[in-house]
């Protein structure tokens, strides 16, 4: 039996069967990664030996009834800007090229009270800044189903690794489509959680008021068992929420029935490949037969999301990085005279190309004099696009579209044109603006055989929403392994 | 002819409250310890650690901005201010720019130039510096993070004061208050309390201001008034020379008596505030702010104009007693427990501000309780000891806070009230001195100071000095 | 409307983001900015007169902690990563001239 094949559920329920061992799992991961990973790349850290005496621990606790949830024993592949003690957190980025967390990211901790075992920390975007997972400075991540394309970003190291079955699920992070992308172009589901909903205390911040947490798996019902999981309010983080109705397992219900779901027509328009557009009308027709009532509207002011999004980000994310500065930690450069001169050759070097990019506009847009007409006009713009949402959702119980507005591009294509990898943002960022919660689950494939994936956007707190709706599309097509996973 | 100028100052005074944590994170605020040691990821600026806000930050703030007049936004946020230097570790500093908790707001101070009120800008809320210790030898620099995220309040005045005296006087009045509130004992030398100086000169009877130098972090108030005096001077000389005062900031070097420009290419001072994601807004209910009203102390005005009413002390008395937070604390509770407000007013301003000038000590530093003074006060006045002793026992309470009866009791020093056997000495100390006796019936009555010298000398001091002098007359 | 970058800016920019880009670096940065500053500028066709800006999403507020010590000695931990410590401190280039 092929075990990476199973869903995490499934091998859950295997494990506390005692069909399979935590071992025996952990051991079939590391197997698959061994085989796999001069392909895909999607880790940057694989932790062997902590993984293996973790496995013989929690194998105990399942024994003994320390251990009882449904993802017990099930091995996890860790985004690596979630700090991880003891286990190098590098953000993909040279500056923490050695760095070693002294305590372990909120998620991550209520991951391994549920049982968890980590077995590595997988490729980003350099500090999640990027679509492609190529601005990693431990190379790019390939994508399972055509090594030739990427596996979309920046989570593309989670996701390409789940598509790729060297593990059974990951955690991924989402700041304007960090997890839900990579996801469509992996052909596998994720959810980028309603802001506040995962505590981000230990994510290495990228953009602070947008980036989320949120799991990645083979299909819905893994990714609503996570992340009931890694849900909790927590005092560490002040702008987690406290919620009660996060039992979101219990949504995973086949039924549609008279659910309203909208189609925003400014995300059907220019610039969105026509076979992805099949691919999720097809999709809405699928809800539609199961007695969903599906119609298009007008969600406007699509297009001021990504100038909006990009002035938010850079500017939260040229203050997040300020701290990489050669002093306390990571990088410092050989050479240098004097504390100004330290700061700015260690960050030259160890900052990528995207990152410094960013960092740039992030600290024009606040700097003297440009302040109220970038900054504040993009928090004014925000404002206006959660009303559009408020208004929309008082419509309708979910919206569907594409999450990208392409399948996976080539390797090497987006990265000549950031502009242009930035308009692929477009679908996506609006959701992190307005804290919604978002999920992507797999509606298809193009004529090259690279999936499609449908993105199912729900009000805020609405998870159940957006979790039923999309159980519901799933059971109507098979999981398809990717070629990698196969092999 | 020389034109005459006037000063203008503005002062931005940081103040590190009294709490027992860090403004963002659980760890101590205490002083002494090994660098580093009061630290975790928040405060160190580890990637992925978040702050969340000390509640007891807050209520300082609303309350020291309740004592200045102040009107408190019950809509307040923090901001990022962002500036590379070691000693801040994430590289910004979380403080509140765009909605302060307290604005507009003023004091009243009072110099040999007459009553004025200081106007106070605002007050806003952030965290401290860490500390860099420098290493000429090695051309390095050592950094401590256990003050970092210390909290402090900056209270920014309105350019209102016009001389060092005013300035003075106005730090005097805000150390006062906020000692009173128990926000944070101001201690200068230690650095809770530091002054930046905003100082302009204009020609007397301009509207406009001149340009005006900030001087950061000066240490005493001597300094400052060094600081105003040199920079003022500067001013003028640059300006009667024809030439411009540039806006700069400048460190004040106490010890050689001047200050120089810190200026650097690499200070760009532009600091690109923007709201802090990672802290939600603080919401001040009007039941909130009620509460921090109601639960004000009694100031240092008010408590003066009670010792007076309520105790009848001098105004002097007054004056000196609430000058000092602790003084004033001990002189209420030492006078609740003996009920003599003059006696008690007495030892403090008398005893204790001499051992205090001794020992070089502040009067937040003293440590005796007051059940031992008020002790002391009943022993006196029961005649249980006489005055000479009372003082020898009083450097012990000062000391050591002993318990003034079992000390007593321990040295033999109470006084012989014993009349008879008292009479029987002194009836033999006239016996023995026969030309005393004489001179003081001829009308010396210098000559009974020595006959009670006498019986104290054969008492070893423990007779009582009125009861010897009115069994003496007696005798005569 | 094409917005243009001075190499002062650039260097201005650097300054304030502690970045030393090569004369390469700094010309592609530029010519990126100046086309993210031209798609940005499209925010200039919405009227957000009246709209006030958000930095939050949700009406949060006041989430405080107690005055409690929670921590204990930190140091090891935090110096833990440090390029360069000695003893129980960070140490970096000498931050005062002369």
């Amino acid at each position: 039996m092929n075990l990476l094949s199973l869903t995490a559920v499934e091998l859950g329920k295997k494990i506390k069967a005692h069909e399979v061992t935590v071992e025996e799992a952990t051991r079939a991961a590391l197997d698959a990664i061994h085989k796999k990973e001069d392909k895909i790349n999607s880790f940057v850290t694989v932790d062997e030996e902590g993984a293996l005496a973790r496995a013989k621990e929690v194998q105990k606790g399942i024994d003994d009834g320390t251990y009882t949830g449904p993802l017990a024993g099930v091995p996890v592949a860790i985004k690596d800007n979630m700090c991880t003690k003891g286990l190098l957190t590098t953000c993909s980025s040279k500056i923490l090229y050695n760095f070693l967390p002294t305590y372990t990211a909120e998620a991550v901790i209520n991951l391994e009270k549920a049982g968890a075992v980590i077995i590595g920390k997988t490729n980003m975007d350099e500090f999640a800044m990027g679509s492609t997972t190529e601005t990693s400075a431990f190379g790019a991540t390939k994508n399972p189903w055509n090594t030739e394309h990427v596996p979309g970003g920046s989570s593309g190291g989670s996701c390409a690794a789940v598509a790729a079955e060297e593990c059974y699920y990951a955690l991924g992070s989402d700041t304007g489509g960090s997890i839900r992308q990579p996801s469509s172009f992996c052909g596998v589901t994720g959810i980028k959680p309603t802001y506040g909903t995962v505590s981000r205390y230990g994510l290495i911040a990228y953009g602070s008021s947008l980036d989320q947490i949120g799991p990645v798996a083979k299909d819905v019902t893994d990714c609503a068992t996570i992340l009931e999981i890694i849900t909790s309010y927590d005092k560490k983080d002040s702008t987690s929420v406290k919620r009660e109705d996060t039992d979101f397992t219990s949504a995973l219900v086949d039924d549609v029935k008279g659910m309203k779901i909208g189609i925003p027509r400014d995300y059907l328009g220019e610039g969105l490949d026509p076979e992805v557009k099949d691919a999720i009308l097809a999709a809405a027709k699928k809800l539609e037969e199961k007695g969903a009532i599906v119609e298009e509207f007008d969600l406007s002011l699509v297009e001021y999301a990504i100038p909006a999004y990009y002035v938010i980000a850079a500017a939260e994310a040229s203050s997040n990085l300020a701290r990489f500065d050669g002093v306390k930690y990571g990088y410092r450069t050989e050479q240098y005279e004097g504390l100004h001169n330290m700061y700015k050759k260690s960050r030259s070097e160890g900052f990528g190309p995207e990152v410094k990019r960013r960092i740039m506009l992030g600290s024009f847009v606040l700097s003297s004099g440009y302040y109220d007409a970038y900054y504040l006009k993009a928090l004014r713009t925000k404002a206006l696009i959660k009303q559009a949402f408020d208004k929309a959702f008082a419509k309708y119980d979910v919206i569907i579209g594409p999450a990208a507005p392409t399948t996976a591009p080539k390797l090497g294509e987006s990265l000549s044109d950031p502009l242009k990898m930035y308009l692929g943002d477009v679908y996506t960022v609006s959701v992190n603006l307005a804290g919604l919660p978002g999920i992507t689950v797999p509606c298809g494939q193009d004529s090259k055989g690279l999936p499609i994936g449908l993105q199912l956007i729900g009000d805020c707190f609405k998870e159940k929403n957006i979790i039923r709706a999309a159980y519901s599309f799933e059971q109507t097509r098979e999981y398809k392994h990717s070629p990698v996973a196969e092999a | 002819m020389t034109k005459e100028y006037e000063t203008v100052i503005g002062l931005e005074v940081h103040v590190e409250l009294a709490t027992k944590t860090k403004i963002f994170c659980a760890c101590s605020t205490a002083f002494g310890s090994a660098p580093n040691t009061h630290t975790c990821p928040v405060c160190t600026g580890m990637p992925g650690s978040l702050p969340v806000l000390n509640k007891k930050v807050v209520e300082y703030a609303m309350a020291v901005g309740v004592a200045t007049n102040c009107e408190i936004n019950q809509y307040s946020k923090f901001d990022r201010k962002n500036y590379f230097y070691p000693d801040n570790p994430q590289n910004y500093q979380i403080s509140q720019l765009y909605l302060p908790i307290c604005h507009d707001g003023g004091v009243e101070i009072e110099t040999a130039a007459g009553k004025k009120t200081v106007g106070i800008h605002e007050i806003h809320m952030e965290e401290d510096a860490g500390k860099l210790v420098h290493d000429d030898w090695e051309d390095v620099s050592l950094v401590d993070y256990n003050r970092s995220g210390v909290p402090l309040i900056e209270i920014v005045s309105e350019p209102d004061m016009r001389s060092a005296d005013e300035v003075i006087a106005y730090l005097e009045k805000l150390r006062m208050i906020i000692q009173y509130l128990g926000a944070s004992d101001c201690k200068m030398q230690e650095g809770s309390m530091r002054a930046d100086v905003n100082l302009s000169v204009r020609e007397k009877g301009a509207e406009q201001f001149g340009t005006r130098t900030e001087m950061k972090n000066i240490g005493s108030f001597k300094a400052i008034a060094r600081a105003i005096e040199a920079e003022t001077a500067r001013q003028i000389d640059i300006i009667e020379s024809g030439e411009k005062v540039v806006q700069e900031t400048r460190r004040w070097n106490d010890e050689q008596g001047y200050s120089y420009a810190m200026r650097s290419k690499e200070d760009a001072q532009d600091y690109r505030y923007f709201p802090e994601p990672d802290l939600v807004p603080i919401v001040i209910s009007d039941e909130w702010l009620q509460q921090i009203k109601d639960n004000q102390p009694e100031l240092r005005d008010e408590k003066l104009a009670r010792y007076e009413s309520e105790f009848g002390l001098p105004e002097y008395d007054a004056q000196i007693l609430t000058s000092e937070k602790k003084l004033a604390d001990l002189f209420e509770a030492t006078t609740k427990l003996c009920e003599k407000p003059k006696k008690v007013s007495n030892w403090l301003m008398g005893e204790t501000m001499r051992l205090l000038k001794e020992h070089e000590m502040d009067a937040a530093d003293l440590k005796f309780s007051p059940a031992n003074l008020a002790k002391l006060i009943e022993m006196t006045e029961a005649g249980t000891i006489n005055g000479s002793v009372a003082k020898e026992v009083f450097e012990q309470i000062f000391a050591s806070d002993v318990d003034p009866e079992s000390y007593v009791e321990e040295h033999g020093l109470k006084s012989d009230n014993d009349e008879d056997a008292l009479r029987a000495t002194i009836e033999q100390i006239v016996k023995d001195n026969p030309q005393s006796v004489e001179d003081y019936h001829n009308g010396k009555e210098k000559a009974i100071g020595f006959l009670v010298g006498q019986t104290m000398k054969a008492t070893k001091g423990k007779a009582n000095p009125g009861i010897v002098n009115k069994i003496l007359k007696e005798i005569l | 409307m094409a917005n243009v970058i001075s190499d002062e800016t650039m260097e201005y920019v650097g300054i304030l983001a502690k970045l030393e880009l090569s004369d390469e670096e700094k010309e592609a940065a530029k010519k990126d900015m100046e086309s993210m500053l031209d798609y940005i500028d499209k925010l200039n066709e919405l009227d957000t007169s009246n709209v006030e800006p958000m930095s939050h999403v949700f009406p949060v507020k006041n989430v405080f902690r107690e005055d409690v010590v929670e921590n204990g000695d930190g140091g090891e931990e935090t110096l833990a990563n440090a390029p360069e410590r000695r003893d129980r401190a960070f140490v970096v280039p000498m931050t005062v001239e002369g």
